[in-house]
């Protein structure tokens, strides 16, 4: 028997562990003297309380559904794959050589091959890890987390030494030919009629995004090698008594993730910046593994987590502009809701499972 | 030491342990209610039930693992709290676990002592504990040799070294928690004897177990759990076996296996010098060869951990061995890539593995889901070319459910929520309704009730007269001379011999399990 209902596992958790986060955070507000409540408020007018604001939330959610999607993947098949961040730096190459590649006449023929730019790179630099994991056992928690640097490395060659436009200082790609700039919220919402903001960086890419949340439910759920992936994950033993071979899972797994998260590389580098920086995930990579926690791998959780990392980034950012709370606190209130939302999971679960017995023993 | 009398009165006083109206509940679920039971000194006193019936939480309190919700526990006559297992120790109380508790490192006297040193440096202990552990070994016929490593030692001499490890700390009241699961008939007999004489000394015993003919042969009463509560205590000799799987079922239950001699067909599986190294470098099959023809039983017997489980393993496409295995004079793939347990299934070989909840099961996943594991790639489950078709299998799995009577009859439980009876019928019913050639059965009644045992007895004959091969694997002897129409015995990876069910006891399979070679005899 189940202690707690299903909708208190997926929805209550997570919300009281927001709850206390976000306590936490209004203390070490007071405690820099001041008031949480404006600063909630400026959070939610500067994320949502505009289509400006609405425009960067969305932009960032579109980054972190990828990331998250890509860990989600991988934890289905008990993989823990904390390379999202290489993965999508790699992502990013794969689009700017699409990109940089050909004179692209239109984005609509140059996104499905720089979507699968994006994948292929970002599947590759999971590939290495998830091949010594298979093969050699080499776990690929220190695998895929060192080859975030080897990543980092190898872009910051390619770009100061190889990619770097001649006379340019800058360690960047040029810009992308006019050709590959995809359409913001704003040019695809203006087709229907509805304004909004053009300056927001939102994208195509967002659909792309939901897309993307769409296939990989059917894919864990609703396709035969889903369900190898999930029983490989629950228990090795079962799926090799079952003749589902672990190699074959770990490398097939770890690949989709790979080039989910890969595919960030179109919203954060073809989308907005238009061309390939050094440093461009600045983080989504890891913050996909909070948002994959918090949305219990589950690709609509997944979805809700991402629009709410979205705000936090957003808000925050908004926070930083106009008050005195510096850049470090709000980085200080994501960590919080990181820590509870991922971590400190069993702290708001346990009370409330003993509460649920405790309801369930008066009803009976 | 001996309880003769407690503050001067007689012995019928003061029974060792005494509890009044103990109960426990985990959640939702009251796994011991109101238990009140009385153990007098001196004597052997069994505990039955069924799985689940509350039998381990209750000696689990008595040991101070857990901390009843109501009720009292008196020891000699006292009122005691046990909040704690060095409290029960001090109470006098000494437990075996089915599991032992030994450092696998540490030879005999280190792991006697560990806990119980006297002081900071240990040589006056072991010291101390040497001469203790000779004086009980000659008074109980308890002896192990002090400066043996455990890991050197048979099963049957580490349980010993858990009983000297309770009566160096001067337990008085022992309690043994299916202690015979993994000996021999000649070790479980050596351990009745060892009861005996602690018996004789005046110590109390309390005997955990499943096994109706143990508490026969050696208890002086008997107490039966049910669901949490005590249904009944009656003196052994006042009862039968019959009469107790009633009190522990709550109805009548066939003991005896029903069935019509086998009428063998054309053989089915060939097995010819078969061998098995594992990750270690270790040969635990040493050449095995047998044969099992359609519309019989052959049932493997043996102490686990000879090489049963392998064999099954390798027939099952789980593990890679050499030799030729022949299924319907075709031979297949041991050692290639696609030596797995699909290609097995492909070629009419159904496995009901030995650990259903490790390898039979996915406890996580849903009963549907877990009826098409290992059969997912079928194009019946198929929807189209890329999606599964989740209602169809629903539909297949509540016609399983059905035929196989599991309860509840819910195919969206997740197969953890299903008693072990129940988890067992799901994988029979998979693995049965495949219709195979050959069905490979590993320990099918392990932790499953008596009524759910009678059910998958009946399936198994069932399967049988339909002309289908059955390798049965099992460490019950009882249910192996039950089922089987010839029984092949197990030891060190080798086929000791074989016997038909007939012409056979459960004293000579004893001997031929414990690598005593039965061709002499």
């Amino acid at each position: 028997m189940e202690v707690m209902p299903k909708w208190a596992d997926v929805v209550l958790i997570p919300l009281f562990s927001l709850l206390i986060a976000f306590a936490l955070s209004a203390l070490v507000i007071i405690g820099i003297g001041e008031d949480p409540i404006a600063a909630v408020k400026m959070m939610v007018s500067g994320a949502v309380g505009s289509t400006y604001g609405w425009g960067y939330t969305l932009y960032y959610a579109t980054n972190f559904i990828f990331t998250g999607l890509a860990v989600a993947v991988a934890f289905h098949a008990r993989m823990f794959n904390i390379g999202g961040e290489g993965q999508a730096a790699l992502g990013g190459l794969g689009v700017a050589l699409v990109c940089l590649s050909v004179d692209w006449p239109h984005w609509a023929i140059a996104l499905p091959v720089a979507v699968a730019g994006a994948a292929v790179f970002g599947a590759l630099w999971a590939a290495l890890p998830a091949y010594l994991q298979a093969k050699r056992g080499s776990h690929i928690v220190i695998t895929t987390i060192m080859f975030n640097f080897i990543g980092a490395a190898l872009l910051n060659y390619l770009l100061v030494n190889v990619m770097r436009p001649a006379g340019s200082m800058d360690p960047a790609t040029g810009k992308f030919p006019p050709g590959t700039f995809l359409p913001t919220l704003h040019d695809i919402l203006a087709t229907i009629g509805i304004p909004f903001s053009k300056a927001a960086p939102a994208n195509v890419s967002f659909l792309i995004a939901v897309a993307a949340c769409v296939l990989v439910w059917l894919l864990i759920w609703r396709t035969r090698l889903g369900y190898a992936i999930r029983a490989y994950g629950h228990s090795e033993s079962a799926a090799v008594y079952a003749g589902i071979s672990p190699t074959r899972i770990i490398m097939i797994a770890m690949l989709i993730s790979g080039a989910l998260a890969g595919m960030m590389a179109i919203n954060n580098v073809m989308g907005e910046a238009e061309r390939l920086v050094l440093n461009s995930v600045e983080g989504a990579g890891f913050i996909g593994i909070a948002v994959a926690l918090m949305g219990r791998s589950h690709p609509f959780g997944v979805f809700l987590a991402a629009i709410l990392f979205g705000f936090l980034y957003q808000g925050g950012a908004e926070l930083a502009l106009f008050t005195d709370i510096p850049r470090e606190l709000i980085v200080v209130i994501q960590a919080l809701v990181i820590l509870f939302t991922g971590a400190l999971d069993n702290m708001v679960r346990m009370p409330l499972e003993k509460l649920f017995l405790a309801l369930r023993k008066r009803d009976a | 030491m001996t309880a003769g009398t407690q503050q001067g009165r007689p012995v019928a006083a003061a029974p060792a342990i005494e509890l009044k109206g103990i109960s426990k509940s985990f959640g939702p679920v009251q796994a011991n209610k109101d238990i009140s039971i009385r153990v007098m000194p001196g004597t052997i006193h069994g505990i039955i039930g069924e799985n689940g019936a509350g039998k381990s939480t209750l000696m689990s309190i008595l040991f101070g693992f857990y901390k009843a919700d109501a009720g009292e526990i008196f020891i000699n006559g006292q009122k005691t709290a046990i909040p704690d297992s060095q409290s029960a120790i001090r109470a006098g109380i000494g437990m075996v676990f089915q599991h032992f508790k030994l450092v696998q490192n540490f030879t005999v006297l280190e792991n006697v002592i560990l806990g119980a040193e006297d002081g900071a440096f240990l040589r006056p202990s072991l010291a101390k504990a040497r001469g203790i552990l000779k004086q009980l070994a000659e008074e109980y016929e308890l002896n192990v040799d002090p400066d043996a490593r455990i890991d050197e030692l048979s099963v049957g001499h580490q349980q010993r070294v858990e009983i000297l490890k309770a009566l160096y700390r001067q337990a008085d009241i022992l309690i043994l928690d299916e202690p015979t699961g993994v000996l021999t008939p000649a070790e479980a007999d050596h351990l009745f004897r060892i009861l005996e004489n602690l018996r004789a000394e005046g110590k109390t015993i309390i005997l955990i177990t499943h096994k109706l003919r143990e508490i026969m042969h050696i208890t002086d009463t008997v107490s039966v759990m049910r669901r949490g509560e005590m249904t009944s205590t009656v003196k052994t000799s006042d009862t039968n076996p019959e009469d107790l799987a009633e009190r522990m079922v709550g109805r009548k239950v066939l003991l005896r296996v029903d069935k019509a001699p086998a009428r063998p067909g054309k053989t089915i599986l060939e097995v010819d010098n078969l061998k098995v190294v594992d990750s270690d470098g270790v040969e635990r099959l040493k050449g095995i060869s047998l044969n099992v023809k359609a519309g019989e039983i052959l049932g493997i017997a043996g102490v686990s951990g000879n090489g049963q489980s392998q064999l099954l393993q390798v027939l099952g496409g789980i593990q890679h061995g050499t030799g030729t295995i022949r299924i319907n004079g075709q031979e297949i793939d041991l050692t290639g890539q696609h030596s797995d347990g699909q290609s097995r299934r492909a070629r009419g070989i159904a496995h009901v593995p030995e650990d259903r909840q490790h390898e039979g099961l996915i406890m996580e996943f849903t009963a549907w889901e877990n009826t098409i594991l290992g059969y997912h790639h079928d194009p019946a489950y198929q929807a189209n070319r890329l999606l599964m078709n989740n209602a169809a299998i629903k539909d297949e799995t509540r016609g399983k459910i059905e035929r196989f009577d599991v309860r509840p009859p819910d195919p969206n439980l997740a197969a953890k929520n299903f008693s072990g009876g129940n988890q067992q019928k799901i994988v029979l019913a998979r693995e049965i309704e495949r219709d195979p050639d050959l069905l490979l059965v590993g320990q099918p009644t392990r932790g499953v009730d008596i009524g759910a045992i009678e059910f998958i007895h009946q399936q198994l004959i069932a399967l049988r007269d339909a002309g289908k091969a059955i390798l049965l694997v099992s460490v019950e002897l009882e249910e192996i001379l039950g089922l089987s129409d010839r029984i092949a015995v197990m030891f060190d990876g080798r086929i000791m011999g074989e016997r038909l069910p007939e012409n056979t006891d459960e004293k000579e399979l004893g001997l031929l399990m414990a690598g005593v070679s039965g061709e002499a005899a």
